[in-house]
């Protein structure tokens, strides 16, 4: 019984110190000499102070921003430390009035809109901190925006299509629209 | 679904499958101690590694001290883990200065490490610190996925060898599993991983202003102690850091799953791009397809290897269809909400609740049916919002066993177990004694097998069926009717498959999901091992027979269909009934 315990009181101390200390500082360290940017979170600056992370989604309720997609973080939406989903099933009954009172606030935004709202500008994303909308989610907001800011819909058309990134290598992921680095770049505009 | 999503199933397949041949021979010399010459120069660390343990490394074991071995490691693994986690806010590398985790849900991690189940009743961001997270947590990634990978190549050694009783030994073949296999590919999937925006860091979290103050509902107690919620505006962001890519590395390839931060690989900081998100797939997948070819290797017949692979891959491409066509659907009552789920160049359509934008519907099902395949559990959609179709997808290839693929070691064991049951159905048939391998399959290899196959039906139906019973497992369902239902059978068969993916609306951290999920997991492992090391050392100890007219071939076609329809057969009889009362009836509820 006791002739194995040696070895794995003694290898587990070392493969700790293997995989649990010298692996990740390796990474970290080289990581941190090649590629400090994305090591540290691919903030954004602004005037030389950190303005986000552009790949964490910010919240955004007021008409003259591009939405993102609804958050289902707690206490506030975008909670960056406790990512989550909403976990609301598909027959939930609550899923329905949070995606009914969802389209009504697009709408009660946007009076004149009267097409379909894209999908996923009404259903929370899976981390409650997705940096993307669809491209569709885009367009579907583009003339309110164009409307309160008092922008040429032409010129907001040309900068949502800087902001929009196809698939990778043109063939993985989908289409997607940074919606705070837009939101960024339209408050920069004059 | 359209041209685009069908080139990146292709792709990821094709990808795959080419890296099944390579992979698998190179595991095979290393299993056998032939090393190539591109690593021969860490030799000299692994032996001074055997000296300090006081192991010698041309010394092989019989299966009872390899099952003993196994299970000290194991128990040592589960003490260290939970007196991290409750010893946590003495420990350094703790910047947001989290406190000691609760006995039962240090118990609960402590197991699902372990088992290499990594079912997760904590976020990680918000009770886990550094120094837990990186070596407790992701070591136990390493080691729980090369104990899975000792127990298959000792019982591969009891199908390649014959008449002797020894299959190996534990230490080394774990040794082997980590130095030569598992770290040097996570060094590079995390650099990978890095490149595309994975943090790697430690540093405390970090704030930022936001563009736009929100204002949100703050929930507080009033003075006399009842709970509501008052306004609240917040004008910054506290962005959770950490040292994740080199975790997410081997939690991919290890197929553990457990997640760094609570939304898994849903995560930006986790899974950023579409790229990273193709390889955490493909890294998912690599280590169980090449087991099959170091299986055939073996055993030296590499066409049992592609028949056990292309068993695999056929269920899997069934499965997948499955997913992909239920979540590209969406679902039907939003529509009549004014909501468009079209799929179109501008947008992926479907049932976009609970997923991410840059994956959209084709990753998004793809990665559930490849984890859940898999035994690894990491998500980057949330399966509790999926459809029913699409949910009982991952919820059925976990009922089965994880067969398909598999975790890393586990996988390929449980399915050499149905291919034993298999070759004995056949036998049945026609009247004669089954083989496999050109070992006769005898009463005590049948009981081996039958406790592999049993066990596991048994703890999830029972769990399941004693959680709706009673107050304390009805109280964690979050979703009402049906889905409530499908909840708790997901937790127990996650916990028993040692799978780790969850329902997760299910508030499994509370006393009783905590210790019933924690003995699920363990039973769930533990007692699968042993009976396949029986079966290991029954197999090594018995006689080589020559191929006879009478004997059933194991690498053609009409036996790839026979070990699938086994799987298929065996996992339905038995979970049906149970199917039928969680997605079954939510999907027929749900239809108009």
């Amino acid at each position: 019984m006791l002739k194995e315990l040696r070895p794995a009181i003694v290898s587990f101390l070392l493969l700790t110190l293997l995989t649990g200390i010298i692996y990740p500082l390796l990474v970290t360290g080289f990581s941190r000499l090649t590629m400090p940017a994305q090591a540290n979170g691919s903030m954004i600056s602004k005037d030389g102070k950190p303005a986000g992370s552009r790949l964490i989604g910010q919240s955004f309720s007021e008409p003259k921003y591009f939405w993102s997609r609804p958050s289902a973080t707690n206490p506030m939406p975008n909670n960056a430390t406790a990512s989550a989903g909403s976990n609301l099933g598909p027959t939930n009954p609550a899923l329905m009035d949070v995606i009914k009172a969802r389209v009504q606030a697009l709408r009660d935004a946007d009076p004149g809109n009267k097409q379909p709202v894209p999908v996923d500008l009404v259903t929370a994303s899976a981390s409650g901190l997705d940096p993307h909308i669809s491209p569709a989610a885009a367009q579907y907001q583009l003339a309110r925006v164009a409307r309160v800011r008092q922008l040429n819909p032409d010129r907001l058309h040309k900068l949502v299509s800087e902001h929009t990134e196809g698939r990778q290598f043109g063939i993985l992921g989908e289409p997607r629209v940074n919606v705070l680095e837009l939101n960024l770049a339209l408050d920069a505009l004059r | 679904m359209s041209a685009n999503g069908l080139l990146q199933i292709a792709l990821f397949l094709g990808v795959l499958i080419a890296l099944v041949k390579p992979l698998g021979w190179y595991m095979a010399q290393v299993y056998e101690g032939k090393l190539p010459a591109f690593v021969r120069w860490i030799q000299p660390v692994e032996n001074i590694f055997y000296r300090l343990c006081g192991v010698d490394s041309r010394q092989e074991m019989r299966w009872t001290r390899y099952a003993l071995a196994m299970l000290w490691f194991a128990m040592l693994s589960v003490l260290v883990v939970y007196a991290m986690q409750r010893l946590q806010g003495l420990l350094p590398l703790n910047p947001q200065a989290f406190a000691a985790v609760s006995p039962d849900s240090a118990f609960n991690t402590a197991i699902s490490f372990t088992t290499n189940t990594n079912w997760q009743g904590y976020g990680g961001e918000s009770s886990l610190s550094y120094l837990v997270q990186m070596t407790a947590l992701a070591v136990q990634n390493f080691f729980s996925a090369a104990a899975g990978m000792a127990v298959l190549v000792a019982l591969i050694r009891g199908f390649a060898r014959h008449t002797v009783d020894t299959i190996g030994n534990f230490w080394v073949d774990m040794t082997r599993s980590i130095i030569y296999i598992l770290l040097p590919v996570s060094i590079v999937l995390a650099l990978v991983f890095v490149s595309q925006g994975v943090v790697q860091n430690f540093s405390a979290y970090q704030s930022v202003p936001t563009v736009q103050a929100i204002t949100y509902d703050n929930p507080k107690l009033d003075a006399a102690g009842n709970p509501l919620t008052e306004k609240a505006t917040s004008r910054e962001q506290v962005i959770a850091m950490g040292p994740v890519a080199s975790q997410e590395a081997i939690k991919q390839l290890g197929t553990n799953g457990g997640g760094f931060f609570n939304a898994n690989s849903a995560h930006p900081f986790e899974n950023p791009t579409p790229l990273s998100n193709f390889l955490a797939m493909l890294a998912m997948f690599v280590i169980p397809a090449a087991l099959c070819y170091t299986f055939g290797f073996m055993v030296g017949d590499t066409r049992q290897g592609w028949a056990i692979l292309a068993a695999m891959t056929l269920l899997f491409a069934g499965f997948l269809a499955v997913a992909e066509y239920a979540e590209q659907r969406g679902n039907p009552a939003f529509a009549a909400l004014g909501v468009n789920q079209t799929m179109s160049a501008t947008q992926s359509g479907g049932n976009m609740e609970g997923k991410e934008t840059r994956f959209g519907i084709v990753n998004s099902a793809l990665f559930a049916t490849i984890t859940t395949a898999a035994s690894c559990g990491a998500v980057n959609s949330m399966h509790d919002s999926f459809t029913p179709l699409g949910g009982l997808v991952p919820l059925a290839q976990i009922q089965l066993g994880e067969v398909v693929f598999g975790g890393v070691g586990s996988g390929l064991y449980g399915m050499l177990v149905y291919a034993v049951i298999a070759v004995f159905l056949a036998g049945l048939m026609i009247g004669r004694t089954p083989e496999y391998m050109g070992k006769k399959i005898e009463a005590f290899d049948i009981k081996m097998a039958s406790l592999v196959i049993l066990i596991p039906p048994m703890i999830i139906l029972g769990g399941t069926a004693w959680a709706v019973m009673i107050a304390a497992g009805r109280a964690g369902v979050f979703n009402p009717g049906a889905h409530g239902f499908s909840e708790i059978l997901y937790a127990f068969s996650s916990a028993v498959g040692n799978n780790g993916s969850a329902f997760a609306g299910l508030s499994a951290n509370s006393l009783f999901y905590n210790a019933a999920l924690g003995f699920a997991m363990f039973f769930g492992r533990i007692w699968l091992m042993i009976p396949v090391l029986a079966l290991a050392g029954s197999m090594a100890a018995k006689k080589r027979i020559p191929v006879s007219v009478g004997s059933m071939a194991t690498h053609t076609p009409l036996f790839v269909w026979l070990l699938i329809g086994t799987v298929l057969l065996v996992g339905a009889l038995t979970f049906v009934p149970a199917l039928a009362l969680g997605p079954v009836i939510e999907h027929l509820n749900m239809v108009p």
